[in-house]
């Protein structure tokens, strides 16, 4: 079965009718701005384990959720 | 060379050493070809290749095992070229036969846009060094006969081009030839050992704290696909890679006569036939990133449906097995190499989909680096200060899928 993701507004929905939207955070270790731009224009955290991310629900209520999901297992906590 | 010339492989499985020269992290293709090439080309010897599980058990033993240089870059039309020759080769060479089959692909364009984006292809290529042509319907006809060129009236074919050179050989047996070769000449290798830190002096690594202790090297390389994100941030780094699977399936057995590898950027699938008859059928990432094995049947459906409109026989066939890899996927679809800006710590990523048939040019280009201590000119352009320089080599057109 697909991953599931719980939308708030239509319930349990196959990710197949979503869009990925990864949450961008550069590192406070980052001071130089140059850096920081660099960082947030180019570099991902991809973690291995839970991830804070964002799905476009394109196919259903058009709204974004927001969840946490583990990425070793495609598990949202 | 064949299965009955062949001889055993004979890997020498040794206990290992405090220090190396070089020690390399991760035993798919790409660390096992840079062994390879230090031993062979640099007679750089006292290398370990350390890999947490199994050799090839990575992406590099997972992929669908397309070789082509028909890219849509100069700099990598030039670099896969290289991989190419030497895959023609490396069976002399290793004296390993590795299932090298030469079959050709196939690019089809479905519409307008498509047709120029070939031809464009076959322009670029020929200009740097690979053999692409554009064909017409007909000519796509006569190459393969299977196809449907109406594409089940949904997705007409209208052209393509055609890169002769394009070629398969078998994932496994690839790794196994780069392995023994480089362990037949003292490189060792040494499975079941994860690297779990860096050890640094300073802003220099020095070395890696293992599974099986702590060993000290002058150079360490990291060659570990999808989970090089982990790995660079204990050398303080950070990677613009996301982790994303990818999966292929096989059909059961078809009587053994398709030729080429066919395969459509609109239609975001390619198909070949496997020397056991299978038919292999693969597509482009899962949106979601993920370091996750799981396969799913959404994709099976979407994938098989799509190829079904290129080559209906496929109708007739049964799905056999599927699998997933994890895949290192780099913003412009071109891998990234080199120096790092850490002493003592270089890389090899961003392969993605697309690694398979870079690994003799990789493996090859990476050894010269660090034998010379100096960036071969091939492998300049992908280099990880391209991001920060605002150089990137977009290439996703030609990198997308296999
Ligand atoms: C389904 C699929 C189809 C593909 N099709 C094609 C294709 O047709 N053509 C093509 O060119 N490419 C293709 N690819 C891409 C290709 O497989 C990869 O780009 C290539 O194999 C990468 O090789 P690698 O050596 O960098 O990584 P890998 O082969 O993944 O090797 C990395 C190794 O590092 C090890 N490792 C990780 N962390 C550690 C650690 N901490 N300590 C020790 N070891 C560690 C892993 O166990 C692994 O064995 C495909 C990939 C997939 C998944
Ligand atoms: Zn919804």
């Amino acid at each position: 079965m697909s991953i599931q993701i719980p939308c708030p507004h239509c319930g349990p929905r196959p990710i197949e009718e979503f869009a990925f939207g990864e949450i961008l955070a550069v590192p406070d270790q980052i001071t130089d701005p140059d850096e920081r731009d660099i960082d947030r224009a180019f570099m991902h955290n991809n973690p291995e384990g839970p991830q804070r991310e964002a799905w476009f629900h394109t196919y259903g209520c058009r709204r974004w959720v927001t969840l946490t999901r583990d990425t070793r297992t495609d598990q949202i906590i | 060379m064949n299965e009955f010339q062949e001889k055993l492989v004979n890997f020498k499985w040794v206990e290992p050493k405090k220090t190396y020269d070089v020690i390399i992290i991760g035993g798919g293709g790409h660390g096992l070809a840079t062994a390879y090439y230090l031993a062979t080309r640099h007679n750089i010897t006292n290398v370990a290749v350390l890999e947490r599980n199994y050799i090839g058990g990575g992406n590099s033993g997972r992929n669908t095992t397309v070789i082509r240089s028909n890219y849509g870059i100069p700099e990598a039309v030039r670099f896969y070229q290289r991989s190419v020759e030497l895959y023609q080769t490396l069976e002399d060479e290793t004296e390993r036969w590795i299932m090298h089959a030469q079959k050709g692909i196939l690019w089809m364009a479905h519409g307008e846009t498509a047709v120029r984006a070939e031809k464009a292809r076959a322009e670029i290529n020929t200009a740097f060094g690979a053999k692409t042509v554009f064909v017409t319907p007909k000519e796509i006809k006569e190459i393969c006969p299977e196809v449907d060129l109406t594409g089940g009236g949904v997705w007409p074919i209208m052209g393509g081009s055609y890169h002769p050179e394009a070629a398969t050989a078998r994932h496994d047996r690839v790794n196994w030839a780069l392995a023994e070769g480089a362990m037949k000449r003292g490189v060792h290798v040494h499975q079941n050992t994860a690297v779990t830190n860096l050890i640094k002096s300073g802003n220099r690594v020095i070395g890696v704290e293992t599974t099986a202790g702590p060993m000290h090297a002058n150079v360490v390389m990291s060659a570990v696909g999808g989970h090089v994100t982990g790995l660079a941030a204990l050398a303080g780094l950070r990677l613009p890679i996301r982790t994303h699977p990818l999966q292929a399936f096989v059909t059961n057995h078809y009587e053994q006569k398709f030729h080429p590898i066919v395969a459509s950027t609109s239609l975001l699938t390619y198909v070949s036939q496997t020397a056991r008859g299978e038919m292999l059928i693969g597509a482009e990432i899962d949106r979601q990133p993920s370091y996750s094995y799981r396969s799913g049947h959404h994709f099976l459906q979407t994938c098989a449906h799509r190829a079904m409109t290129m080559l209906p026989f496929l109708r007739q066939l049964r799905i056999l097995r599927q699998w997933t890899g994890v895949c290192d996927m780099s913003p412009d679809y071109s891998p990234i190499m080199g120096f790092t800006g850490v002493d003592g710590f270089v890389l090899t990523t961003g392969w993605g989909t697309w690694g398979f048939k870079a690994i003799p040019a990789g493996g090859e280009q990476m050894a010269q680096l660090i034998a010379t201590g100096e960036t071969p000119e091939l492998i300049a352009p992908f280099a990880l200060d391209r991001f920060a320089q605002d150089r990137t080599m977009a290439d996703r057109g030609s990198a997308g899928t296999h």
